[in-house]
């Protein structure tokens, strides 16, 4: 891809201003810490679920292991009903996303379709596995030598793991890792700053397994030949802090800094994230390796560390349980495909007025409609809100034009404008005004003195920009090819009448020829 | 006096030659307002408005032998687009030229097919792939529900089919408008 010249730069209003290179500027990531546009102060209800040290809650009697965890398509089973099937055995796969894997060993009781942990409470494939209780893994391949192993063959196994970023957008771990060895990354940022509320998974992890994340990010940093490594925690993780550093300097990996983040929500997004250690913007549409910077969640880390050492695919996760419909909120490290209702029971269950079930947190997570779907790849948090929780304090009024909103946007949009485009359908609008920019973090909601639920008109607007995208793409093609078509036609048509245009000729000059032969025969016979 | 009309003279000319210059060098080949309108029909290519095809129909528009609103895949969103494109009053789907469907596309009964190829040479975006006495086959993500195939097979092992909704064709609902009038008072 062209890269724009780096040291020229056009500013609002047609000036063009000298910067050094922004990968330059990058290279100094987590040295200084910079502010992004608006961003909340939310309360942090973390503490709740802190309490006690995280476990594996006893093996459910069933496990639903949905074959969609990743963006990208559907995975492919490779077991049917009646199948035995081992621990980390693969059990699906779809190229170019990442394997999906049975949690533990048992017998497949069918592959159906099952309601997903999804936004939309459809439906979708499932492997359906009945524990065998006897947790035996399959025949595993660790790589134990990574200093002597190539990036090719770690960005393998990274694949084959089924790994995928565990912060919430699951985008296939190697993938990114490839793209990112093509832009010559130079540092990798460790995303631990978990700044929506109630979620304390990544902070638990970070408590009671820093050298696996060190070692996790130094595996990543070779995959990537990156230089640096940044771990970014958030400031009130004073002992997190402390449990890296210490981690970092037993590994005597001077390359790893653990840098503190003030706590603004949405701080832990990947683009306010890089601004606040950068204080550049990644562009919109582009990534950050355009600033030469990969950005992975600590989790993420921590997971490579364990499928490239011990060569355990990805099948359990750090997940919280947690808010106030829960009797004893938590952590667990649970494995995938645990309905949720399983996890609730581990936690003392619910308490009496318990409403909405939601996944994640409470400003990006989205409802589900019942506990039986699984734990994926994807679920950091299990929130249970009581009625009081989700009252809302007043109906949606019109828009005021306040501005409140436009003021609390971490990716500087202008959500009313957007609203009105959206309601209005005013597509092309919207586009330009950048609403495929939206991170639907939630603070132009949060803030609303009209209470409109800014997000779900945002998150219809990015389905039908999508949708129409996928549409106009579909048209051209068909243009495309029934002009060809007709063009084939025309030619076919004027060769033929081309060649009728010579048989006739041919036809013409033999009955010439043969009038004239005859002519001179009839001479020679007269003479 | 002269110097005046002398100048007059020659900046005309000058002016004349530029634009005649202009009017070669830069002439528009093919209508744009066909191309507009071209753009924002469905390229189903079902011949359903009466024309051989979606641009044969934009060609027609633009020269006004064709109302807006014979495109039945387009339906009403397709109306109002070209509406709003030409100016025109926004009206409801010739119901002559058929109802709005929701998207279909079609496939072919393998064991069925005696491998004729008259859908092959009915297919207006060359979407069945097959050989005269072999098994033919519709290629789906370039099918696009113009049904023409059907008439020409002649042992109907052709059969329509909805297009696959499943959670990856997901979309965000629009969210329920609000009523603030009620809410105000």
């Amino acid at each position: 891809m062209a890269q724009p010249p780096a040291s020229r730069t056009t500013i609002p209003g047609g000036r063009t201003m000298n910067y050094a290179d922004p990968v330059e500027i990058a290279r100094e990531a987590g040295k200084h810490i910079h502010h992004f546009h608006g961003g909340l102060r939310l309360k942090h209800n973390k503490r709740i679920s802190c309490q006690v040290p995280v476990e594996r809650p006893p093996l459910p009697e069933l496990l639903v292991v949905p074959l969609l965890q990743h963006a990208g398509d559907i995975a492919e089973p490779f077991v049917n009903a009646g199948d035995h099937v081992l621990k980390g055995q693969q059990i699906g796969l779809c190229e170019p996303c990442a394997a999906v894997h049975a949690p533990t060993s048992g017998t497949v009781e069918a592959v159906e379709d099952r309601l997903m942990t999804h936004s939309s409470g459809m439906t979708g494939p499932c492997v359906v596995i009945r524990p065998d209780g006897k947790d035996q893994w399959v025949e595993l391949k660790p790589i134990k030598d990574v200093l002597n192993t190539s990036s090719d063959v770690l960005i393998q196994q990274l694949q084959d793991c089924g790994m995928a970023g565990l912060g919430g957008a699951v985008f296939p771990t190697h993938a990114k890792a490839l793209d990112g060895r093509e832009r010559k990354i130079h540092t990798l940022i460790l995303n631990g700053a978990e700044c929506e509320p109630y979620i304390s998974c990544d902070e638990m992890l970070m408590r009671e397994q820093p050298e696996k994340i060190v070692l996790g990010a130094r595996i990543l940093r070779r995959a990537l030949g990156a230089e640096h490594v940044v771990i970014a925690i958030e400031d009130q993780m004073g002992a997190v802090q402390k449990a890296l550093t210490y981690a970092a300097e037993c590994a005597e990996c001077k390359s790893i800094s653990v840098v503190k983040v003030t706590k603004i929500y949405p701080e832990g997004g990947e683009r306010q994230l890089i601004q606040v250690l950068t204080g550049l913007e990644v562009p919109a549409g582009g990534r950050p390796s355009d600033l030469g910077l990969v950005c992975q969640n600590v989790a993420t880390a921590a997971a490579v560390a364990d499928a490239v050492l011990d060569g355990k695919p990805l099948i359990e996760r750090y997940i919280t349980v947690t808010g106030n419909g829960i009797a004893q909120p938590r952590n667990f490290q649970a494995l995938i495909g645990t309905p949720f209702s399983h996890l609730v029971e581990a936690c003392g269950g619910y308490t009496g007025d318990v409403a909405r079930l939601v996944v994640g947190g409470p400003m990006m997570g989205y409802p589900v409609s019942s506990d039986a779907t699984p734990v994926v790849k994807a679920a950091n948090c299990i929130l249970a809100l009581t009625q009081k929780d989700i009252a809302t304090p007043q109906a949606e009024m019109p828009c005021i034009r306040c501005g409140e909103c436009s003021r609390s946007c971490p990716a500087t949009l202008l959500p009313q404008q957007l609203h009105l485009q959206v309601k209005n359908s005013m597509w092309d609008e919207a586009q330009e005004y950048g609403l495929l920019a939206c991170i639907e973090c939630g603070c132009c909601d949060f803030v609303c003195p009209s209470h409109i639920p800014l997000v779900q008109w945002f998150r219809y607007g990015k389905g039908q920009l999508r949708q129409r995208s996928i549409e106009t793409q579909a048209t051209d093609l068909a243009r495309e090819r029934f002009e060809a078509r007709e063009a084939r036609l025309l030619r076919k048509k004027q060769e033929r009448a081309e060649k009728m245009a010579r048989r006739k000729q041919m036809l013409k000059d033999k009955a010439a020829q043969r009038e004239t032969t005859e002519k001179t025969a009839g001479g020679k016979a007269d003479a | 006096m002269l110097i005046a009309i002398a100048t007059l003279t020659v900046l005309g000319l000058a002016f004349g030659l530029g634009l005649g210059w202009a009017g070669i060098r830069l002439k528009v080949k093919t209508d744009p307002v066909v191309d507009r309108i071209d753009a924002l029909l469905p390229q189903t290519q079902c011949g359903q408005c009466g024309f051989p095809g979606c641009r044969p129909y934009a060609e027609a528009i633009s020269k006004e032998e064709a109302d807006i609103n014979q495109c039945p895949p387009g339906g009403e969103a397709g109306i109002r687009a070209l509406a709003d494109l030409l100016g025109r009053e926004e009206k409801p789907l010739n119901p002559e030229n058929g109802e709005e469907k929701s998207k279909t596309v079609v496939v072919i009964d393998e064991l069925r097919c005696i491998g004729c190829t008259l859908c092959i040479q009915a297919c207006p975006v060359d979407a069945i792939v097959g050989a005269a006495k072999l098994m033919h086959t519709v290629i789906e993500s370039e099918c696009t529900g113009c049904n023409l195939c059907l008439p020409p097979c002649p042992v109907d092992c052709i059969d329509i089919v909805e297009v696959e909704t499943g959670i990856r064709q997901w979309r965000s609902p629009r969210p329920a408008e609000q009523q603030y009038l009620a809410a105000a008072r």
